[in-house]
């Protein structure tokens, strides 16, 4: 597809560094799922959707710098929605749908064998989920919070940050359920990294963890759940250098399935990872290895 | 006799089938290159891999457009000193890992090849429509092609296959070039030169501003290409454009090809090359051919 035209018809400074742009186009995307955004004349960038309408930018580089300069009537060009997004499911009976299924891609209902990832059949679970929003990675979070409240899950959402005023959509996550907050200054919330604050919790009681943020905070929190037992249950979006954004050219296959984040991801479930490059390195733009 | 063996012999390798991944497409490292064997491609090529490392260029590199894809990656890649191990583990796929290699001179060309010893095969690109100072550059020079490729030939005793542009006025004269070379096979084609423009605004979209067409749209051409490259030359002809079925392929096959190359196609399933391989089998045995049977029979009903 070209990219389409999409104006910026709001402006929401939701910290310091990170800036969410409402558009005037609406996509029909599962959370999680990324569009490939378009700053004319200099670069197109993989983002997660924080609404049908909305991209979440934090300023990192030259393309996000452009994108949080953009004003009111300013336009990009996106693509997408690329990619797989995060699967919701759940075993409880909910009106229009049977135990055991999933939901899915813009809301429709997978049936039985598309159940890939640690799921519980029909035994009244899968209805408590633990969200673990890192920085900007609550982005693509959101939408899947306010999906699954809406269905009725138990939501319990760990947001961490830097700094109190860095920490992003507390209050939108609140109206989905229980927020739990961890700051690395301990200006809010657990003084400390994020696996800090879901000390608190009894992990084998959550049927589902939902996780973005920075690799190495990813890396954390999947070993916490992998000594648990829990790796299985975890979905995480990974993020890598893109190119293409439709799966063809290759450059961001993780080793060693060779899976393509970009296609085959960017969700992807934690006991795969834990046996890939995942929280070891990444490769730049010209395919070299780059440790984290 | 089995009408349903599709293994050949090509260039001296040993393919199971002759369904090769093309370069650039799923290439960029080895354990991708060995999905691509697992997903049942007879054969694969790398990335293109040069001396130095390269980031390529500004995103957006690649479109889906209604009739084909139109891309400009920029010719990215670690160079073949931080490619060696990604070579040796794609080696592990169990197929014939032909290492495509790019440079400006043919000097680079033996460098790069002398760097990434191993590979089963040599495919130079001297064919990339949209980098600067390579690829097309020296792949529409006659003589330049000749003298590469036969600097290429001194530099292995593996095949050296050479990738040819569509993006000149006879494609049979540089195919000629690289026979004189020594080349043990050409590939036509590489992609065709093109652009897109956002409406909305007035940008080239791509980030190279143009770059090459590939998909359905480029298959006519290739067919062409192919066809007029097999009457001229005694080397084999490998065919590669738009190849997205086993339909495809035999066309393909027909116009002169030893074997296909498959690109874009993995865009709409990775499979692609187990679900050719299953339809070129059956057609063959439907049809009570061989593999040699289809390889140039358009020529061979022209003459009757």
């Amino acid at each position: 597809m070209r990219p389409i035209n999409a104006v910026i018809t709001g402006i929401i400074r939701e910290t310091p560094t990170i800036t969410t742009l409402r558009t005037d186009i609406e996509l029909d995307a599962a959370p999680g799922q990324f569009v490939m955004v378009w700053v004319r004349g200099l670069d197109e960038i993989p983002m997660a959707l924080s609404h049908p309408g909305s991209i979440t930018v934090q300023r990192v580089g030259e393309a996000t710098e452009a994108l949080s300069r953009l004003d009111v009537g300013d336009s990009i060009g996106i693509r997408g929605p690329f990619g797989n997004g995060f699967e919701v499911k759940w075993g409880g009976e909910r009106e229009g749908v049977e135990k055991g299924d999933e939901v899915g891609k813009g809301g429709e209902v997978r049936k039985g064998e598309e159940v890939g990832k640690g799921e519980k059949d029909g035994d009244g679970k899968g209805n408590k989920i633990m969200i673990i929003a890192g920085g900007v990675g609550g982005a693509p979070l959101l939408p899947l919070a306010q999906q699954a409240h809406s269905r009725g899950l138990d939501v319990t959402t760990l947001i961490g940050a830097r700094t109190a005023d860095e920490l992003l959509f507390e209050e939108h996550f609140s109206k989905c359920g229980a927020v739990s907050i961890a700051t690395d200054d301990g200006s809010k919330g657990h003084h400390g990294f994020i696996t800090g604050a879901m000390d608190q919790f009894n992990l084998a009681g959550f049927d589902q963890f939902y996780v973005c943020g920075p690799e190495l905070m990813m890396k954390s929190v999947l070993d916490i759940l992998q000594a648990a037992g829990l790796e299985a249950m975890a979905q995480l979006s990974l993020h890598r250098y893109f190119k293409c954004g439709i799966g063809v050219c290759g450059a961001c296959t993780i080793d060693p399935s060779g899976l393509r984040v970009c296609r085959d991801g960017p969700v992807l479930s934690g006991d795969l990872l834990i046996k890939s490059e995942f929280g070891k390195y990444h490769r730049d733009a010209a395919g070299k290895k780059i440790m984290f | 006799m089995s009408s349903t063996d599709l293994s050949i012999q090509l260039t001296g390798l040993e393919l199971e089938n002759p369904t090769i991944l093309a370069a650039g497409i799923l290439g960029t490292t080895g354990a991708s290159l060995k999905r691509m064997a697992g997903e049942g491609a007879g054969a694969v090529v790398t990335k293109s891999i040069g001396s130095e490392p390269k980031e390529g260029h500004p995103n957006p590199t690649m479109l889906k457009l209604d009739c084909g894809f139109l891309n400009a990656m920029g010719l990215p890649n670690p160079s073949y000193r931080d490619f060696r191990e990604e070579l040796s583990i794609a080696r592990e796929g169990g197929v014939p890992v032909i290492a495509s290699v790019f440079g400006a001179h043919p000097d680079e060309f033996a460098e790069i090849i002398l760097g990434l010893e191993g590979a089963s095969a040599y495919e130079l690109n001297v064919s990339c429509p949209h980098a600067s100072g390579y690829g097309t550059v020296v792949g529409t020079d006659p003589v330049l092609v000749e003298v590469i490729t036969r600097a290429a030939k001194q530099a292995t005793d593996a095949p050296v296959w050479v990738k040819l542009t569509p993006n000149v006025t006879d494609i049979v004269e540089i195919g000629e070039a690289a026979s004189r070379g020594g080349a043990d096979a050409v590939v036509a084609i590489n992609t065709v030169r093109g652009m897109a423009i956002d409406i909305h605004s007035g940008y080239p979209i791509l980030g190279n501003l143009y770059g090459g067409l590939s998909g359905p749209a480029v298959r006519p051409v290739a067919v062409k290409c192919v066809y007029d490259l097999y009457k001229a030359l005694d080397i084999p002809v490998i065919g590669v454009g738009g190849i997205g079925s086993w339909q495809d392929a035999v066309e393909m096959m027909m116009a002169g090809a030893s074997a296909v190359q498959v690109g874009s196609a993995v865009y709409d399933n990775v499979n692609i090359f187990s679900e050719i391989n299953s339809g070129l089998s059956a057609y063959l045995k439907a049809n009570d051919h061989s593999l040699d049977d289809i390889t140039g029979l358009a020529h061979r009903k022209v003459e009757q």
